[in-house]
């Protein structure tokens, strides 16, 4: 047992703990933790296996952002664990034989000798770049297949924000639209007065008891 | 001695225990999330394995794109969580029947 495969089963066995607590964590912060720890041991294993670009994309992308974001989601959000995690165990009976049946069977097949005498892979030159080669075939060959995931990736975040936007409801808004389309009939009432003496209307206001100063205000400019 | 059926069988494995991880967690969507995240991450193991033992640098390409795909999945299915989260003030999915499914 050489070096490699030791770290092959160290970073095995924390996946795969680090899986088991992930689904069965009671606190949804601390199964983002443990997915964390399983994206870092993921990334060890992708080292192992010399695609060094992706392992590093990997610790980047998803432990630096998609799980960040996990976080933000699981705390600003106002969820009871233990109120989620009544009948916990209802579907055990069913759960675990599918993934008993799921497990067994991948290990009988993927244990078989077919895969196990694969030859081990021809080592690399001395100056090999995986992120240059990785690159040059992404630029060329499959440089519509980029397009598209930059394509992808828009819709995402357009469709991210306008899943998530709301308007403040008490926030002083103008739109401009409406401000152009308002035409002077809306806005604009000419009141048609009765002519009357200075000394009529006082009297007439004192018997209202109201004094509307508009009204005021348009019949004293008629006169 | 670690050789290609080593690698494939921790993938396999790992996509076991997140099946069983939706079969569980079935009231939680966060954690349905993380256990779609963590099958996505036992295939992307298995594509680099064999990208590895066979000498084909397309493997690799194939897991960028995955690694881009669910990035904007999960942006997106968080995003529908918050809105889910606001309207119904749960994320427990035996409560999410407005479409009477």
């Amino acid at each position: 047992m050489n070096f490699q495969s030791a770290l092959f089963y160290f970073f095995a066995a924390i996946l795969l703990f680090a899986g088991l607590r992930v689904i069965t964590a009671r606190n949804p912060v601390h199964a983002a933790l443990y997915l964390v720890l399983a994206f870092f041991s993921a990334a060890g294993l992708w080292m192992l296996l010399e695609a060094e670009f992706l392992a590093i994309v990997l610790v980047l992308v998803y432990v630096g952002a998609v799980m960040v974001l996990f976080l933000f989601v699981v705390m600003m959000l106002d969820i009871n664990p233990d109120q989620l995690r009544q009948n916990f165990w209802r579907y055990l009976p069913v759960a675990l034989p599918v993934a008993l049946l799921i497990g067994v069977e991948m290990v009988l097949i993927l244990g078989s000798r077919y895969f196990a005498a694969t030859p081990p892979p021809t080592p690399l030159p001395a100056g090999y770049s995986n992120t240059k080669a990785l690159g040059e075939v992404l630029y060329t060959q499959y440089v519509y297949a980029f397009e598209v995931a930059a394509v992808i990736l828009l819709v995402a975040i357009v469709a991210a924000i306008a899943l998530t936007m709301r308007r403040r409801k008490d926030s002083k808004y103008v739109d401009p639209a409406r401000q152009v389309r308002v035409r002077k009939e809306d806005r604009l009432r000419v009141l048609k007065m009765k002519v009357s003496r200075y000394g009529d209307e006082l009297h007439d206001h004192a018997h209202d008891g109201s004094q509307p100063g508009g009204d005021a205000a348009s019949s004293s400019q008629e006169r | 001695m670690v050789n290609l059926s080593s690698y494939l069988i921790l993938g396999g494995l790992l996509f076991a225990l997140s099946v069983l991880g939706i079969f569980l967690n079935r009231r939680n969507v966060i954690i349905l999330l993380m256990a779609i995240e963590l099958m996505l991450l036992a295939v992307n193991l298995n594509f680099l394995a064999f990208a590895h033992y066979r000498g084909d640098l397309a493997g690799q390409v194939f897991v960028f794109f995955i690694l881009t795909v669910a990035a904007a999945e999960s942006a997106i299915g968080l995003a529908i969580l918050v809105v889910l989260f606001r309207n119904m003030r749960t994320v427990d999915v035996e409560e999410l029947d407005q479409l009477r499914g």
